[in-house]
């Protein structure tokens, strides 16, 4: 079995041998620490087989599906998504180790289906055919929503569905865009295919790209969030259980980014540097608005949740400056982001399960009882807040330093200096935080007996912090991955840019050649055939 | 064979083995690898700056040691380059030198606390992050030197944290120091699109070749100065100039150790360090180096003046920091930077010795910091009085002690000085007038402190004792290095000719302006040490007299002018009201447009839910109704 596939597989089977397979729950969590190390370690062997001088798509692994409709099952792994697969492989079994003792209820559908979500990640990432694709999508919304609404905090209800609405409303626009796009690929060159690969080579006329960039777009712009499509994560972290809460932070989100690069940049490149001044524009709101909200947060989990908002608009400054160097930060602060915050979603709720409350007045001092876990939680503050040496730094100041350096972005300076603030916001948000909640006096009796971390705790954020050390002073190794596969992405948009605008001068000349089909997105399949002139 | 890394390692490996192992050993394990790698990187300092003295053409007094490629992306590529030259190796040898010392008094004022072992893992760090600032020939790399001592000096000052006051001193340093880091960040993302380097050798070598071969420099004027004032914006942040001074005074929440090394001796002149370095950028701007040089200037009067009324202790040596650095920023502006970092040094030695000997006092009186319950101390803690003075007649700049000549040289530089912003004369009359001022102040605290009756509360009394040698030791040293480092340092003027190859030998100042700043100078200290005398030790009830005449003036200054209240108002609250406000949108804005959305849709599925009333004969209706429409349309 190819690689990929086991990557994909694993998770899954062991999903489906946790929740049928009657033993004790102590047993269940065992095995699903097992299968989730299993799978970070085969995650591991793929990057030690991942070739970092080249570019193009890896153990790419393809066999027919259904070939009536032109689908395959396609699998590949390039810069891009190496990074955020790894990054899954890690987060899971720290999520399965941090379960025991802070899931009350129903432990083992919570570990299969934190499984099944895994495998479902995975294969958003690895999976090359858009239905294949889409259907790994979709099928990582719904163990994401059950853990929301079972596990989650008392508004969990709501919060499960605003977070399944409000994705799958993008999502729904997405499915549209891929059909419309198969079918614009059949007609012009007479092959249905939802192969990625191919697809990507189509080019099409602008008024036909927004459309379908649009659907694309806005279905990755919910899930980063981009402002002001955000609203949905604040209340989904907050109610959402501790691991939800790391993996919907640490790997959800990232699939906006992932899905702008891997989709948005190469099929539509006229489209998306027509629209990078707006989405960059947006990710600059995002980081100014997200840091001013969370600094005035009462609830903790919040206050990270919109640090969130703030971090991921770093991404989308980055990648549409449309520089190596911006596009590496972007995809460098998504695996920092995925890393710092996902600890400090875990450091939140070894504070909840031992208080049962994240209100940050009920708390002061804490450092006193808890000096490991108040040290851990400085460090990744720090982090967070993208103090060089730390995983953040590397990130922004790729992201801020592209952007700054852009050629086609407008206004490349001004949006990099208002993102820049952002460098006295996080430190404002966080520190003020971690001093209301770490320094001063002991002064609610409540947390006079907190125990600090155990060694159970402590195996689960250890190797965060570790891994916050190694990005931020060694981040050559994760760069050089990235490196070959970033600069072949911007040639190939750049090139096939350009490739567009000629295409559009001969149009202008010749404008009754092959006028370029109208489609309104919702009906493309029941559209009548277009007649040729 | 330079061993350049080996100046960093030693604390590095120390911090992680007390951090990692520490709890298996006792205090004097922990004290001795912390002092003892200080030590250590000192001697390798020591050789490698010797090695570097004895290369014999001064101009090719550079060496570097690559360790690894820490980023390269794009057009990035940052390694993790140390380079030593004549300016890092002072540097070098000033934190490590002054460093030790601080750390072997430290053993000695933190034994019985606690948090001994995390307490020297923070000062190992600082001095690693320190040295990685003035070793980094690449400007990104010395900004992860730059941040990483604002994160050792967040750490430090709130060392207490138990006490809500220190946290938020430490917060307040951090977040006061990240604004000026912004600065410094976009200063750096213009030098690097002017120059497609963050490396400072490449920098220079691109300039000095244009000017060689007569092309057109990278940059023009009017970018060499907005990147100059961006920089120097960071330089305010982390060096405590005006409008960012406002955190130093603060940070004295510290253990005093700490606001020795950091706040006075090392971290604080990073600054100054990071224009002294960049001089040939500050070299096309002569607008921003006028600005550098006025906010200097300003800084130096400015808090000189707030200093002469300050009670604690410690605030007014933070005050009179905040001064001296004006000095150095004065000294920079005005292109004397030899002068400006040989003030640097003499005032390490110095006020590292005030602080230090301030912290003795401290200790003696079981935490008193406040200078009217002292006085009448000489007595008791007679090492401590002896090493004050030194370092109160050095800072006061009286011949032969070395702040009479470093500062003497900077005020002749100013004197000469051409800006197009403002005079030399008026620089040098407010450089004048502060080091008047300094000798006023300085008289106050040492008056207050040694002199006089004791004013010590009786509980207080009885166990007041000199300190244990490891801190009487540190004292000592530094008191010799008052006295004879600036003699030493412009004996054939040794210190200007060491750094000569970065700012050429310094031009001989006519004699007739030498003489008269010299005597000027000279009569400055003299004149104020001796009203503090009159002041405070011959007619004590005459300053309390004169307080009370000019009443709102006394207390406008008492209260710093007030500034932590406006930056209140017109900073930190509107700040905060954005972030409410914006709360507010999020929450009846945003969020209440995707609940609606949510709503009319679940409205509009209601209302359609009567067209599927489940009888056959409605729907036979509207079929009919649909059927006649469309054919209506399509007709």
């Amino acid at each position: 079995m190819n690689i990929l596939s086991a990557l994909v597989f694993f998770p899954i089977a062991g999903a489906l041998l946790i929740a049928i397979w009657p033993c004790a729950e102590r047993t269940s969590w065992r095995m699903a620490l097992i299968a989730s190390a299993g799978e970070f370690l085969l995650s591991l062997k793929m990057a030690l087989l991942f070739d970092p001088n080249s570019g193009l798509m890896q153990m790419v692994e393809q066999s027919e599906w259904i070939p009536t409709f032109g689908i395959t099952y396609l699998l590949g792994v390039d810069g891009v998504s190496l990074g955020l697969v790894v990054l899954t492989g890690a987060l899971t079994p720290i999520v399965v180790l941090s379960a025991w003792g802070s899931i009350q209820k129903q432990i083992r559908a919570y570990l299969a289906g934190m499984l099944l979500l895994e495998g479902a990640m995975v294969g958003s990432f690895l999976a090359l055919d858009l239905v294949l694709f889409f259907l790994f999508w979709e099928l990582m919304l719904i163990p994401m929503a059950i853990l929301i609404g079972v596990w989650g905090g008392p508004r969990r209800i709501y919060s499960a569905i605003k977070f399944f609405l409000y994705t799958a409303f993008g999502s729904a626009l997405m499915l549209v865009s891929i059909l419309s796009l198969a079918y614009l690929h059949m007609e012009s060159r007479n092959l249905l295919t939802f192969n990625f690969l191919i697809l990507k080579d189509l080019i099409l006329p602008p008024h036909v790209s927004l459309y379908l960039f649009l659907g694309f777009a806005l279905a990755f712009a919910i899930k980063v969030p981009v402002f002001p499509f955000h609203t949905w994560l604040p209340d989904a972290h907050t109610e959402a259980p501790t691991g939800g809460s790391v993996i919907l932070a640490g790997v959800l989100l990232k699939f906006g980014v992932y899905g702008f690069f891997r989709f948005c940049l190469p099929l539509f490149p006229d489209i998306a540097m027509r629209a990078a001044p707006w989405l960059a524009g947006l990710g600059v709101v995002g980081i100014v608005y997200g840091a001013l909200v969370s600094m005035v947060q009462t609830d903790i989990k919040r206050l990270v949740a919109f640090s969130s908002v703030s971090h991921l608009g770093f991404c989308m400054l980055g990648l549409f400056a449309f520089t190596v160097e911006g596009m590496a930060g972007s995809l460098f602060v998504c695996l920092a982001h995925g890393v710092s915050t996902g600890a400090l979603f875990l450091l939140v709720g070894f504070l909840y399960d031992r208080r049962h409350t994240r209100d940050i007045s009920e708390f002061g001092g804490i450092t006193q009882v808890m000096p490991f876990y108040a040290a851990v939680f400085v460090i990744t503050a720090l982090a967070s807040a993208g103090l060089p040496g730390l995983c953040g730094f590397v990130g922004e100041f790729l992201s801020l330093a592209g952007a700054f350096l852009s050629q086609s972005l407008p206004h490349a300076r001004l949006l990099t200096v208002a993102a820049a603030t952002a460098v006295i916001l996080s430190a404002v948000y966080l520190l003020w935080m971690v001093q209301r909640v770490f320094f001063g006096a002991l002064s609610n009796d409540k947390n006079r007996r907190l125990a600090d971390l155990t060694l159970r705790e402590r195996c689960a954020i250890l190797p965060l912090i570790g891994l916050m050390i190694w990005m931020g002073v060694y981040p050559e190794p994760i760069l050089a991955r990235m490196r070959p596969t970033l600069d072949m992405l911007r040639t190939f948009v750049m090139l096939k840019r350009g490739q567009i605008e000629r295409e559009l001068q001969r149009n202008d000349t010749a404008p009754d050649i092959a006028p370029a089909p109208m489609e309104k997105p919702g009906s493309p399949a029941d559209r009548p055939p277009r007649e040729t002139v | 064979m330079f061993l350049l890394r080996y100046i960093v390692l030693p604390p590095l490996i120390a911090l992680l083995a007390n951090l990692l192992l520490g709890r298996w050993w006792g205090r004097k394990t922990t004290a001795t690898l912390a002092c003892g790698s200080v030590l250590l990187s000192f001697l390798v300092s020591l050789r490698d700056s010797y090695y570097l003295y004895m290369i014999t053409l001064p101009e090719t007094r550079v060496a570097s040691d690559v360790m690894f490629t820490w980023l390269s992306i794009g057009r990035f590529e940052i390694p993790v380059e140390f380079v030593l030259d004549p300016l890092s190796g002072a540097m070098c040898l000033i934190i490590t030198g002054v460093g030790f010392l601080i750390h072997l008094y430290s053993v000695g004022y933190m034994w019985h606390d606690p948090g001994f072992r995390r307490f020297f893992v923070y000062l190992n760090l600082f001095i690693v992050f320190m040295l990685l600032l003035v070793l980094a020939d690449n400007l990104l790399l010395l900004f992860v030197g730059w941040e990483g001592v604002g994160l050792c000096s967040y750490l430090l000052i709130g060392f207490w944290h138990a006490d809500m006051k220190n946290a938020s001193a430490g917060k307040k340093a951090f977040v006061v120091n990240r604004i000026g880091d912004l600065g410094f960040l976009i200063g750096l993302l213009l030098v690097f699109a002017a120059f497609n380097t963050l490396s400072v050798s490449e920098m220079q070598e691109i300039i000095s070749d244009a000017i060689a071969r007569h092309l057109p420099l990278p940059l023009a004027p009017l970018a060499a100065t907005v990147i100059c004032l961006c920089l120097f914006v960071g330089a305010c942040g982390k060096s405590a100039q005006i409008p960012l001074y406002v955190w130093l005074p603060d940070a004295m929440a510290g253990p005093t150790p700490v606001s020795a090394l950091i706040h006075a001796a090392t971290m604080v002149t990073a600054g100054v360090y990071m224009i002294a370095r960049l001089h040939f950028l500050y070299a096309f701007s002569p607008f921003a180096s006028g600005v550098v040089a006025v906010v200097g200037a300003a800084t130096a009067i400015y808090a000189a003046i707030i200093g002469l009324a300050q009670n604690d202790i410690k605030k007014v040596l933070a005050y009179s920091t905040v001064s001296q650095l004006g000095y150095m920023f004065l000294a920079v502006g005005v292109g004397a930077y030899t002068f400006g970092i040989f003030h640097l040094a003499t005032h390490a030695f110095f006020k590292a010795l005030l602080f230090l000997g301030s912290g003795s006092v401290i200790h003696a009186l079981s935490g008193e910091q406040d200078l009217r319950k002292m006085g009448g101390l000489c007595r008791r803690l007679p090492v401590t009085f002896w090493t004050f003075l030194a370092g109160t007649l050095a800072i006061a700049g009286v011949w032969p002690l070395a702040g009479f000549f470093s500062k003497d040289e900077i005020l002749i530089a100013a004197r000469l000085a051409e800006t197009p912003l403002i005079s030399g004369r008026a620089l040098f009359a407010v450089g004048l007038s502060a080091a008047f001022l300094t000798a006023f102040y300085m008289g106050r605290l040492f008056v207050m402190a040694f002199l006089g009756p004791c004013r010590v509360e009786a509980d207080k009394q009885h166990h007041i004792h000199e300190s244990p040698w490891t801190m009487t030791v540190p004292l000592i040293v530094l008191a010799l290095l008052s006295a004879v480092g600036g003699a030493a340092g412009v004996y054939h003027h040794s210190f200007a000719r060491w750094l000569s190859p970065l700012y050429g030998a310094p031009d001989a100042a006519p004699p007739a302006v030498e003489h008269f700043v010299m005597a000027a100078s000279l009569a400055v200290a003299f004149g104020g040490l001796a009203l503090s005398f009159l002041f405070y030790l011959q007619a004590p009830t005459l300053p309390d007299r004169l307080a009370r005449t000019a009443g709102w003036l006394y207390r406008w200054v008492a209260e710093k002018f007030y500034v932590d209240e406006l930056y209140e108002w017109i900073v930190v609250r509107p700040v905060y009201y954005v972030g409410v406000a914006g709360q507010a949108f999020d929450k009846h804005v945003v969020d209440r447009a995707v609940n609606w959305t949510g709503g009319g849709l679940k409205g509009a599925g209601f209302l359609l839910s009567f067209f599927q009333s489940g009888n056959v004969g409605t729907y036979a209706i509207w079929f009919l109704i649909g059927v006649s429409i469309l054919l209506h349309v399509m007709r």
